[in-house]
């Protein structure tokens, strides 16, 4: 991956909370074999609404998207992320996050920035006013900055640092190989394995 | 950080301890898992990427793959081609790394979540996942199960590892007694219900209390199946007798002296005495009721005795404006009772309430009864085990003579990925999990329920508890 330090945008205002992954992308959209295509499934059925903020042709070079608490609460489909990130969505800031959503935006490099509900508040309401408002999330500095203001965000130190340094996350684990080996040699022989078949059943 | 073996720990400290790879950083721990359940919705990209590195499955003989959420259950035969396509990738995936795979049609296959518990593949004290959120499910057996993204899928069967930070704990104490027909599911959506959809964010949920101690496996599987709707990472219950004799006889338990041994580790699975848990959330169950879903998330739910809430009543404007939205996309006015509420489908199945002791519940209601003219049920086992064990006891007999339809296993309704969706603005009663926006059709309606009120419903044609059916 590419390495990722910070990201400055105008804003998608999405002035909802609980948005689930099934309004993310809903399940028939998910069906693909791929990791990229994914965009005429994004929030499909709330497009479907012309005043609905992805359809406003002022915010259609937008990239930070700003929803209410609980954003991407629900399923593990990770296709949510490939769908915002498909649309071209770099970065999403709300109060909280379903934490399997927030995981894998971050092994997306969509960066998941939880602010709190005073401050998404603010930006909320002067990006609803003003298409042309910017927002940058600095995954470097980790924080958060606007016209006048800034806020410190909390990332998971190692989701920063592969981000940061365009790392492999599997090659960055397989370097503890011998950890990993000499663990399974302690485990318990009487857990269940299944015998590798080498087909299907 | 380190803990000392002398300190208290919680459950979910002890098998975090016990399943961490090398020392302990400052940063997330690598964590080892036991078993990687896989199914063909979300695995197809985590395949291709270890292809694109050249890398192989670590560990096949921990892997175990299903084909549930896109399979049709009104035959064994897949002709939706993209379906066709699904599970042709998952079965030359499984063909190519050595995984064991149980396709559609198979005695054995059924939703990922039913199946693995029921081969016994599940124990206490084991770390399980799955690209599939409600892998919280097998922290019935004293498990730390959650669910994970595709990324993660790879990154597992790369390295059977993944580092995660430690999670906070989060003790629900579930006291007293439940009245009968009060299940697993009524207690989980009165839980979410009192701390929210969010209320348990970042938390692995122990479920603890006399009340979690009386259910049977299944119950308790409904109960920590519900956990992601709560928000929490993952939920577990401490294993017991009741967990062992479950066990017992499945065909993956450790046999002969292992038995022995495994049994020995089971006993330890418990929160010590003076262990602390981050929060605590007390739940007195004697008074409930049983409880249905108003509006779009789990956490709008409300006693059936009740009625639809106003949302003006609500003081928080989040709440209040969310709550509006639900209104208007369930089609229901403040004030109308839940029992006046009527229903054109009900749906009995998934990986909540999909198993033999849910069809069992609902029989015993429909039993010399006939489902409403006006209303279709489908009734769809977890998985073609629990299929063929209500067969054994005449269940399918009862659900088609009260005019169900009795289908074969897989995710079904629960999530529309297959050919079971509502058309249009259908209400559902559905003992499922998610009563999301557009979860079982594009602008289908659905109230969560217990399988009991779900039978009681279909024979009412409107909300209703079994209670309800016997005042005539």
């Amino acid at each position: 991956m590419e390495p990722l330090t910070s990201h400055t945008g105008t804003v998608l205002p999405l002035r909802r909370s609980d948005v689930d992954t099934d309004q993310i992308i809903p399940s028939e959209y998910c069906r693909r074999l791929s990791k990229t295509g994914y965009q005429d499934g994004l929030f499909a059925r709330w497009r479907e609404q012309p005043d609905f903020v992805f359809n406003d042709p002022a915010r259609a070079a937008s990239t930070v998207l700003v929803a209410g608490a609980n954003f991407g609460t629900g399923s593990s489909r990770e296709h949510a992320v490939w769908a915002l990130r498909d649309w071209g969505v770099a970065a999403v800031i709300a109060p909280s996050f379903g934490d399997i959503f927030r995981r894998n935006a971050l092994k997306n490099g969509l960066l998941a920035a939880q602010l709190p509900d005073e401050d998404v508040a603010q930006l909320m309401a002067r990006a609803e006013q003003d298409a042309s408002y910017e927002i940058t999330v600095d995954l470097a500095g980790c924080v958060v900055r606007w016209p006048g203001g800034s806020c410190p965000f909390e990332i998971d130190g190692r989701a920063r640092r592969l981000l940061l340094e365009g790392l492999d996350d599997i090659a960055v684990t397989l370097e503890r190989q011998d950890d990993i080996v000499a663990y399974e040699q302690g485990r318990p022989a009487w857990l269940p394995a299944f015998a590798p078949t080498g087909g299907v059943n | 950080m380190t803990t000392p073996r002398t300190t208290p720990r919680t459950l979910v400290e002890k098998i975090w301890d016990g399943h961490r790879v090398g020392a302990a950083t400052d940063g997330p721990d690598l964590l080892y898992i036991d078993l990687h359940l896989v199914h063909e919705a979300t695995s197809a990209q985590a395949f291709d990427g270890l292809r694109l590195a050249g890398r192989p499955v670590r560990r096949p003989d921990l892997t175990l793959a299903v084909e549930d959420h896109n399979v049709p259950t009104d035959s064994l035969v897949i002709t939706d081609p993209i379906s066709v396509e699904q599970v042709t990738t998952v079965r030359r995936n499984c063909a190519e790394h050595g995984i064991e795979l149980f396709r559609h049609g198979d005695g054995r296959q059924g939703i990922v979540h039913v199946v693995g518990p029921e081969l016994g593949a599940v124990q206490p004290g084991m770390t399980v996942v799955c690209g599939d959120s409600h892998t919280s499910t097998h922290g019935a057996f004293g498990a730390l199960a959650f669910g994970i993204g595709t990324s993660d899928v790879e990154h597992v069967l790369a390295t059977q590892t993944l580092a995660l930070q430690r999670p906070r704990t989060m003790a629900v104490e579930f006291t007293g007694v439940p009245a009968p027909g009060v299940t697993a599911k009524d207690l989980m959506l009165a839980l979410t219900a009192h701390i929210g959809a969010n209320g348990a964010h970042g938390h692995v949920l122990e479920y603890r209390g006399e009340a979690v101690r009386g259910l049977s496996m299944e119950g308790r599987m409904t109960m920590c199946n519900l956990s992601i709707e709560a928000g929490a990472r993952a939920g577990l219950i401490a294993p017991d007798d009741t967990t062992t004799a479950y066990l017992a006889d499945r065909p993956r338990r450790p046999t002969g002296e292992a038995w022995q041994r495994a049994l020995a580790h089971w006993e330890t699975l418990h929160t010590d005495p003076g262990a602390v848990f981050d929060h605590t959330v007390t739940i007195d169950v004697a008074d409930l009721t049983p409880m249905v879903t108003w509006g779009t998330n789990p956490g709008q739910a409300v006693p059936l005795g009740e009625s639809v809430p106003d949302p003006e009543a609500y003081p928080d404007p989040a709440e209040r404006a969310a709550a509006r939205r639900a209104l208007d996309y369930m089609g229901l006015a403040p004030g109308t009772p839940m029992r006046d509420i009527g229903i054109d489908t009900v749906f009995l199945g998934s990986c909540t309430n999909g198993r033999v002791e849910d069809l069992r519940a609902a029989a015993q209601v429909l039993r010399g009864r006939k489902v409403s003219p006006d209303v279709r049920m489908l009734v769809v086992p977890g998985s073609m085990q629990v299929r063929e064990q209500a067969e054994q006891e005449g269940l399918h007999e009862v659900f088609l003579a009260a005019g169900a339809e009795w289908r074969f296993s897989g995710c079904s309704m629960c999530l529309g990925m297959n050919s079971d969706r509502l058309p249009g603005r259908e209400r559902c009663a559905s003992t499922s999990n998610r009563n999301y926006e557009g979860r079982q059709g594009r602008t289908a309606r659905t109230h969560l329920v217990s399988p009991a009120v779900a039978a009681s419903t279909a024979v009412a044609g409107r909300l209703a508890a079994p209670s309800d059916l016997d005042r005539g």
